[in-house]
């Protein structure tokens, strides 16, 4: 970093409404699905009804009799077309087994949804209808399904041109396991499902390719979360050079993660735009989407904690089946190895041992949902938890305390390997247990327990911290990922002392153009207003990351930071010139450069940048321009933390539950901007909720998905969420100059285990160990029932 | 192909469309207005939410064909006009407390929500959070878990008794 002066901090920490929101709330907005060009033609998908299956026929001659049909593909005659499948960017082992997915299937399906043939036609509905005149024949082949069986002897197989379905194991052993399971004097152990989610962000995908007109270049516009990444993935995949496609995420309905990829659509635009010479736009349905747009979680979890007599923590085992589904997407077998590093979460132990099992099956693919991995992780953990309190007989709170990392400890290198910087979990904890009134409830919980109450009241504790901020790239090589994490921003300072900062992050509802904007004022001590963010246009952000893994504000915000202190440098030395003095006598406070003990002798960050652009008197030793660019690459990940405490009413006759208060305690070190912090634990928590309480991704024995549109899969509304109480502690973080730590990820990683607990809380009197997610009245009934001793009770 | 006649946002627009043609891609497509969004095909989100005659509606359940002769009004008519610098100044009272209390991430719901919010608030004046979270059920946001959603409407209710009343 560049040394200068500590400025001024008035943007920084206050909550500054959003630059973002103007066009947002009247309407004028730029998604992907409402960009029309001139000739523009639309694209419609035909995609396999059966999860397994030999195309023996694709005919696409009668759709080309259909009015309006300019053209109509099968797989086999654009097979040429591709210069390799669609990628996956991370093989996490030597031998990893990654089925062959090209864009449009030539002679075997592996997923309902996969897509077989394409029709273009002069209209959206024209489209749409032609692809009912595209006769397909399928021989049906048997699907695999469930996760287990399909590593079975003898189990068909996913793919028939591999002889296995299991895409690889992957195994970190930290530690003495057999040491510390072996003279342990209490093992708990329990298999816990994450069950499979669908991320749903509200815009459906969408894409539209033109071809080059006067430039020689393509233009994508494609609501993605990572335009520079698709940049590189679609010329390699498609085999148009890189420097001739030019990727714009425009305005972007959030993601969560299923924005996150290089799909098959995006593709087949690019190659028919090239095909045809026309604009071409895609936009999928939301049923569509929920068969050809990333699933989420889905693993079956087998875990165990070796806790000493006085319930220290001796060591964990955890054993993961995660389910790959058909393809290995951008970086699907990467998902749930981010466990490796979570499941001892805050707690510390001498030993841990990490086998995950990636397994192919007849499904759409899984890849990262918000959280990937790390929810998955914290769920097992901090449930597990809780088993172990109650199978030990403390109370768990009292269980936590013993094994957590004491604010003291920091920086404290985990069994896994990995250093955190900063926290303090005790402090977050004891906020949250007053916001939450935890021993007047615990005193309510034993009153009605005693009463027999039928509506019972569980308490639920998450005490989490997660890995995020995406980063370090020497991590991320030898993990086998196959990309950096550093993240570009370049500061332009206009002659008439406005800026454009421009990042490598791609925002889509997180808001950085309020948060950037607001570390630049900053940093350049130049008004919030006059600064204007651009991002999402490889043309105009030529270097870049993107935005997901929490990553965007701890190292895209943190490169801001750095050009900032950059331009800082230079227009110190061009205003010591100015002023004729000498750099060191020079202080720079709120974009205003003053000659120490003179306050006369002083001039503005505006009028150096102006005097720069005239460029008539400067340093001879340095270029006449005050722009900078950084590119970062943090040293280590981000660890927020925090303490999530849930309240549910049970119902112990329906299996009906209730939230009835939750309450957040985050600590994501130095805050930017309050309002947006609490914006993102907010809708964190909601999708985490919805995890523990509504949502399933639910597939039939023969692979059909049950849950095929937002009529089956229960996205909640805002009557099925409570209002949130969310309060921070403030820890920073020590591995970025911002003291910031991530946020965008935080709420879903707690909450999920926070809830269940709750649940089974309640219903710990009546036997109740467990309760499968999502806990709907169906599966709290049966988790009763099942708990219910054989002679009685039993409804 | 049939006639349809319709006011929208206060412009009167006339256009021969397919009797299949959906209100909100007759909106979106035919119009160029694409303030309002789509998010599902089962009615399920509320994305596509104007008013038609006055009273909030999917515009993705109704045919263009049967709106003719209505009068349809979308987030984009909603803003009236504002004085020189600030254009928030003409926005509703909705769309200001959206701003306001952060009740948008995205915002691709937010027209859907912004409409639903004027019905309910037409409806009830002044709805506790319950019935503000009752009204919005058919509305869906994934980013912001509601609770600013909710604050922004009760802000914006009372702002707009306030105005009723002075
Ligand atoms: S698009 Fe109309 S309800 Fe979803
Ligand atoms: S703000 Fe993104 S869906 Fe509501």
């Amino acid at each position: 970093m560049t040394a200068v002066d500590t400025p001024t901090t008035s943007n920084v920490g206050t909550t500054k409404l959003r630059k973002e929101d103007a066009h947002l709330v009247t309407g004028r907005t730029q998604w992907t699905d409402n960009i029309q060009l001139t000739g523009m033609l639309h694209v419609a998908v035909v995609r396999s009804p059966m999860a397994h299956a030999r195309v023996t026929k694709v005919d696409v001659s009668a759709a080309l009799e259909q009015p309006g049909v300019v053209a109509a593909f099968s797989g086999a005659d654009l097979a040429d077309q591709w210069a390799g499948g669609l990628p996956c960017a991370w093989p996490v082992t030597e031998d990893m087994q990654s089925p062959t997915h090209l864009p449009i299937a030539t002679d075997e399906v592996r997923h309902v949804g996969d897509a077989v043939a394409v029709v273009v036609a002069d209209s959206r509905y024209g489209a749409a209808d032609a692809t009912e005149f595209i006769d397909v024949e399928y021989e049906p082949l048997t699907a695999v399904v469930d996760m287990e069986a399909a590593l079975a002897d003898g189990s068909p197989l996913t793919d028939t041109q591999l002889d296995t379905n299991r895409s690889f194991t992957w195994q970190k052993i930290d530690g003495d396991v057999d040491a510390a399971f072996g003279s342990a004097a209490h093992v708990v152990e329990r298999r816990f499902i994450n069950q499979r989610l669908i991320p749903t962000a509200i815009e459906p995908r969408a894409v539209v390719c033109a071809p080059p007109r006067e430039h020689r270049e393509y233009t994508m516009w494609s609501a993605t979360q990572v335009p520079h990444i698709l940049r590189l993935m679609l010329a390699l995949t498609c085999g148009v050079p890189e420097h001739e496609l030019r990727v714009i995420a425009p305005d972007v309905g959030g993601g969560f993660g299923s924005k996150l990829n290089v799909y098959a659509e995006e593709a087949i635009c690019l190659v028919l735009a090239k095909r045809l010479g026309k604009p071409i736009k895609w936009t999928e349905s939301r049923s569509e989407g929920y068969q050809a747009t990333i699933h989420g979680r889905d693993q079956i979890q087998d875990v165990a904690l070796a806790f000493n007599e006085d319930h220290t923590l001796r060591g964990m085992k955890v054993e993961l089946h995660a389910d790959m589904g058909a393809y290995l997407q951008l970086v699907t077998p990467g998902v749930p190895l981010l466990g490796a590093f979570m499941f001892n979460a805050i707690y510390k132990m001498d030993a841990l041992s990490f086998t995950c099992h990636g397994v192919l099956t007849n499904k759409t693919p899984t890849d990262a949902y918000r959280g990937a991995g790390r929810p998955e992780a914290t769920y097992a953990i901090e449930r597990l938890m809780d088993e172990a309190a109650n199978e030990l007989g403390v109370e768990p709170f009292e269980l936590r305390e013993r094994n957590w990392i004491k604010h003291e400890e920091f920086p404290y290198t985990t069994v896994a390997g990995i250093e955190y910087d900063s926290g303090n979990y005790e402090a977050a904890t004891a906020k949250a247990k007053e916001l939450f009134d935890y021993d007047g409830l615990r005193a309510e919980q034993q009153r009605r327990r005693e009463q027999g109450d039928k509506v019972q009241l569980g308490i639920g504790i998450s005490t989490f911290t997660e890995m995020c901020g995406l980063a370090p790239s020497r991590v991320l090589g030898s993990l086998s990922y196959g990309a950096g994490g550093w993240e570009h921003a370049s500061v332009r300072m206009l002659p008439s002392g406005k800026v454009e900062v421009i990042t490598g992050t791609s925002p889509h509802g997180q808001g950085h153009v309020t948060s950037w904007s607001q570390i630049a004022a900053d940093a350049l001590g130049i008004p919030f207003e006059d600064i204007e963010v651009r991002h999402g246009d490889t043309a105009v952000a030529h270097k870049g990351m993107d935005t997901y893994g929490s990553r965007s504000l701890v190292v895209g915000g943190y490169a801001v930071q750095v050009a900032c202190d950059k331009v800082v440098a230079k227009a110190k030395r061009v205003a010591a010139h100015l002023l004729e003095a000498a750099e060191d006598d020079l202080e720079f406070d709120a974009g205003t450069f003053q000659v120490k003990g003179s306050p006369d002798a002083n001039t503005s960050m505006q009028d150096v940048a102006l005097a720069i652009f005239a460029a008539h008197d400067y340093p001879e030793d340095m270029e006449p321009s005050l722009d900078s660019d950084a590119t970062v690459d943090p040293e280590n990940f981000s660890y927020p933390h925090g303490t999530h405490l849930c309240a549910t009413e049970v119902d112990t006759e329906t299996g009906a539950v209730t939230i009835r208060s939750y309450v957040a305690v985050d600590d994501v070190g130095t805050v930017i901007n309050p309002q947006i912090v609490e914006g993102q634990v907010h809708g964190g928590l909601a999708q985490g909720i919805a995890q523990a309480l509504y949502e399933e991704a639910v597939y039939d024995a023969e692979g059909q998905l049950k849950t095929g549109s937002l009529l089956d899969y229960f996205v909640p509304a805002a009557p099925d969420l409570p209002h949130f109480t969310t309060d921070r502690t403030e820890t920073p973080a020590t591995t970025n100059p911002l003291g910031v730590k991530g946020v965008g990820e935080a709420g879903t990683i707690a909450s999920t285990p926070a809830v269940i607990n709750a649940v089974v809380d309640a219903l710990r009197p009546m036997g109740v160990n467990d309760v499968l997610m999502p806990a709907s009245p169906q599966n709290v009934w049966n988790a009763i029932q099942a708990a219910a001793p054989a002679d009685g009770g039993a409804a | 192909m049939t006639r349809v006649e319709m006011t929208v946002d206060g412009e009167p627009c006339e256009h021969e469309v397919e009797p299949r043609l959906l209100l909100v891609h007759y909106l979106r497509d035919v119009l160029e207005k694409t303030g309002t969004n789509i998010g599902c095909d089962t009615s399920n989100c509320g994305a596509c939410t104007v008013h038609l005659d006055g009273r909030s509606v999917k515009s993705c359940t109704v045919l263009a064909v049967q709106a003719d002769g209505s009068q349809v009004d979308t987030v984009e008519g909603l803003a009236g006009p504002s004085s020189d610098g600030d254009e928030t100044d003409g926005w509703h009272p909705l769309q200001k407390a959206f701003h306001t209390e952060h009740g948008l991430q995205c915002g691709y719901c937010t027209p859907g929500m912004i409409m639903a919010a004027k019905d309910l608030l037409e409806e009830n004046p002044d709805p506790d959070e319950t019935e503000v979270r009752e009204g919005l059920e058919g509305n869906l946001c994934r980013c912001t878990g509601y609770v600013n959603i909710v604050k922004a409407v009760r802000t914006a209710a009372a702002e707009l008794r306030e105005g009723a009343s002075s």
